[in-house]
């Protein structure tokens, strides 16, 4: 058995394994680390930086970041909150995210991140910036006004299906999820069986003709902020 | 006033209303009323920002162009789209849910209106000292009434949150069905006040006589003309605010058509723009724009139909319509207390469905072949409105979207009841009081308008009354609010 470490989250001494990064060793220990690129099953992507921690005084991401002895982390302080809440909000700013008639509204990672930090109305401008819906698949949509390039699609069709569908595509302000077609996502392999078509945090990428299907009260946030599950552990 | 004598009167915006409007008086040196025009100055657009998006997207996105009776819109995009995924009879258990769900729509946004906007003018009068003459007036002298009128505003909206989910802008109605039942826990929260609810809107329905009797034939003739009038019905003449056929009546009760179906609305409705408003005037095609124009909402729906299916109702119905010795009823006024009659069906249903087992019903939705066009209607509380859809079936998108709002419908209606009041009390008067453009927004406000549905505009809340000269230049401004 190899030897526990000890690392101390928020002043809480919590034993970690060897290997582990300081998010599972904390999702061990039933501390919540905010994060969206995150999924469980597929490798960290480091993409999002909302679970940046500080380590002993240096600003790291959570989902990489190898556990080691005696890491004093700092993760729920006013600091971090309010930095994980202003990429939040250039995560709504930048891209067009209307909630009100979105079919992932209560089942959305970004927006239950909002609600959980605290993000009632943004203070930065709207870019308001056009993007692509790509409603060519008869039972997928891509609605690029909901990506928030997390990865999570282009690493589970890579990865879990052996596809490599999704891929990103352009830089800065202009980096988009691109498909592996000349045109559209009908002309991919991809299936609605996928496992990249269940693993998307947003309304981005979502199955046709289910919306609203599940009443209000019983959607994913409704019952508990997110990150509840972890921190019931 | 301008040098030849002329004036120009502006109330804008129109208040105790749903929206944004404003009219205009033209007078001439004699104080003659030239022209009298209700305009409506916002805009909302949501026929086209709902193409690109998908079908099942539509009940809850158009729906959000209203905060006061959403789930009009919620139910009618359903209903269009019910159509589109091939579904022509919906589950017991679904049907009887959205009926419920229209129901307490209808109740709390009556009740809203009748006590929150309308009571003000009916229980005081119109040119009451304008301190007085708000809910707030209503709330110090008529306490009891008051309460009465926010629980049972909070009543419907409980029906509103068990059956869609959220009290405002919920999404329980879902193409080809509802996305819940309602449990056990919610029937017996909402029966347990359910018949004192039916209880106080006939207390309601009982003022609102009150007051209209006691106006007597001055009341009755304020701001009236004939008209025709439509709604629709269900297909054996009865009331119906859910669903049915369409029907028209002429102001002395001839039918001008009958068992029309959504599908075939565009045979015999067709819209006509002008240029000073943002509302279209809707008009029945086979008698032409210039007299084809109709009423809508509660007086319509009263006057249209051949009887209630609740006795209450019924019985004040035959009541009501016995003041036209059977036939139709012109009078704007009349509005409210048709509006009661409503109320009291309203709360008559609610009692009914509530002891009806199927809510507690578990097939929720049905299944069919996708349609390329939909097309619903729904009598909303201001009358009755139209959703029409079409997709391309490939992709799923809504290629057109057409809506024919209830105060759409009422549009020439309310532009003549200002020309008509105007004449009736502006006419000759050399000096306008505030009493006196107040006239102006009764006679507007009995039709319920929701300007914002209308035309698909955000904006402050404010009565700006100018005096403008034939030159554009403002000669006298009062402000208010």
């Amino acid at each position: 058995m190899s030897q526990q470490l000890k690392i101390v989250i928020d002043g809480k001494e919590i034993s970690a394994g060897p290997g582990q990064t300081i998010m599972e060793a904390a999702d061990a220990a039933g501390i919540y680390i905010p994060r969206l690129c995150f999924h469980e099953g597929l490798p960290p992507g480091g993409h999002c930086r909302l679970c940046t921690v500080k380590v002993n005084g240096r600003p790291v991401s959570a989902c990489t970041f190898p556990v080691a002895e005696g890491q004093v982390i700092e993760n729920a302080s006013e600091e971090m909150t309010a930095l994980r809440r202003k990429i939040v909000e250039m995560l709504f700013c930048e891209g067009n995210h209307y909630c009100p008639s979105c079919e992932a509204s209560g089942n959305c990672e970004l927006q239950a991140m909002a609600y959980r930090l605290g993000l009632l109305n943004p203070q930065l401008p709207y870019l308001r910036k056009p993007r692509e819906l790509d409603a060519s698949h008869k039972d997928i949509y891509v609605d690029r006004n909901r990506c928030i390039l997390c990865g999570r699609c282009v690493r589970a069709s890579k990865l879990l299906d052996g596809k490599t569908v999704f891929g990103f595509e352009g830089r800065g302000i202009n980096k988009r999820v691109a498909v592996d077609a000349e045109r559209s996502l009908n002309e991919t392999p991809f299936s609605v069986t996928d496992q990249a078509a269940k693993i998307c945090p947003t309304g981005c990428l979502t199955l046709k003709r289910k919306g609203w299907a599940i009443p209000v009260g019983q959607r994913a946030f409704d019952k508990g902020p997110i990150g509840a599950d972890i921190e019931r552990k | 006033m301008a040098d030849n004598g002329k004036r120009k009167i502006v109330i804008n915006p129109v208040t105790r209303i749903e929206g944004h409007g404003k009219v205009t008086i033209h007078m001439d040196a004699a104080n003659n009323v030239e022209q009298a025009r209700f305009h409506i100055i916002e805009f909302r657009g949501f026929e086209r920002f709902i193409q690109g998006r998908f079908y099942w997207e539509a009940p809850v996105a158009v729906q959000r162009l209203c905060g006061i009776c959403p789930v009009s819109h919620h139910l009618c995009g359903a209903k269009a789209t019910d159509v589109i995924v091939g579904v022509d009879k919906l589950p017991p258990t679904a049907e009887k849910m959205r009926r419920l769900m229209h129901y307490g729509q209808t109740y709390q946004s009556h009740a809203m209106h009748f006590y929150h906007l309308a009571s003000p003018d009916l229980l005081f009068g119109f040119d009451a000292p304008v301190a007085k003459r708000n809910v707030i007036g209503v709330i110090q002298e008529f306490p009891e009434a008051a309460t009465k009128a926010v629980l049972m505003r909070r009543f419907g909206q409980e029906i509103i949150k068990a059956t869609a989910g959220k009290k405002v802008h919920g999404t329980g109605a879902i193409p080809g069905g509802i996305n819940k039942n309602l449990s056990v826990e919610e029937r017996d929260s909402l029966k347990k006040d359910a018949d004192k609810m039916l209880e106080w809107a006939v207390e309601a329905l009982e003022l609102a006589k009150k007051v209209t009797k006691a106006g007597g034939q001055s009341l009755l003739e304020f701001g009236s003309f004939p008209s025709n009038h439509l709604s629709i019905v269900r297909p054996d003449g009865c009331m119906d605010l859910y669903d049915g056929v369409l029907r028209a009546k002429t102001s002395d009760g001839k039918i001008i058509l009958d068992q029309v179906k959504p599908a075939d609305y565009l045979d015999y409705i067709r819209e006509e723009v002008r240029p000073w408003s943002y509302m279209k005037f809707p008009f029945i095609t086979s008698i032409g724009q210039e007299n084809g124009w109709y009423r809508v909402g509660p007086l319509s729906r009263i006057n249209c139909c051949d009887f209630i299916d609740t006795p209450v109702a019924e019985k004040e119905r035959q009541e009501f319509m016995a003041l036209g010795g059977g036939k139709p009823i012109n009078s704007t006024m009349a509005y409210h207390w048709a509006r009661m009659i409503e109320l009291v069906h309203s709360a008559e249903k609610i009692v009914e469905l509530l002891d009806d087992p199927d809510l507690q019903g578990t097939n929720l939705v049905a299944v069919g072949k996708k349609r390329p066009r939909g097309v619903a209607w729904i009598e909303a509380p201001r009358g009755t409105l139209f959703h029409h859809y079409e997709i391309n079936p490939e992709t799923d998108q809504i290629r057109v979207a057409n809506l024919i709002v209830s105060t759409t419908n009422n549009n020439e209606a309310m532009n003549r009841c200002v020309q008509v009041v105007a004449n009736q009390h502006l006419k000759g008067k050399a000096e306008i009081t505030e009493g006196l453009l107040n006239h102006i927004e009764v006679g507007i406000r009995a039709y319920d308008p929701c300007l914002s549905c209308a035309t698909h505009a955000l904006g402050r809340m404010r009565l700006q009354v100018q005096l403008v000269g034939p030159d554009g230049s403002i000669i006298e401004e009062k402000l208010r609010g």
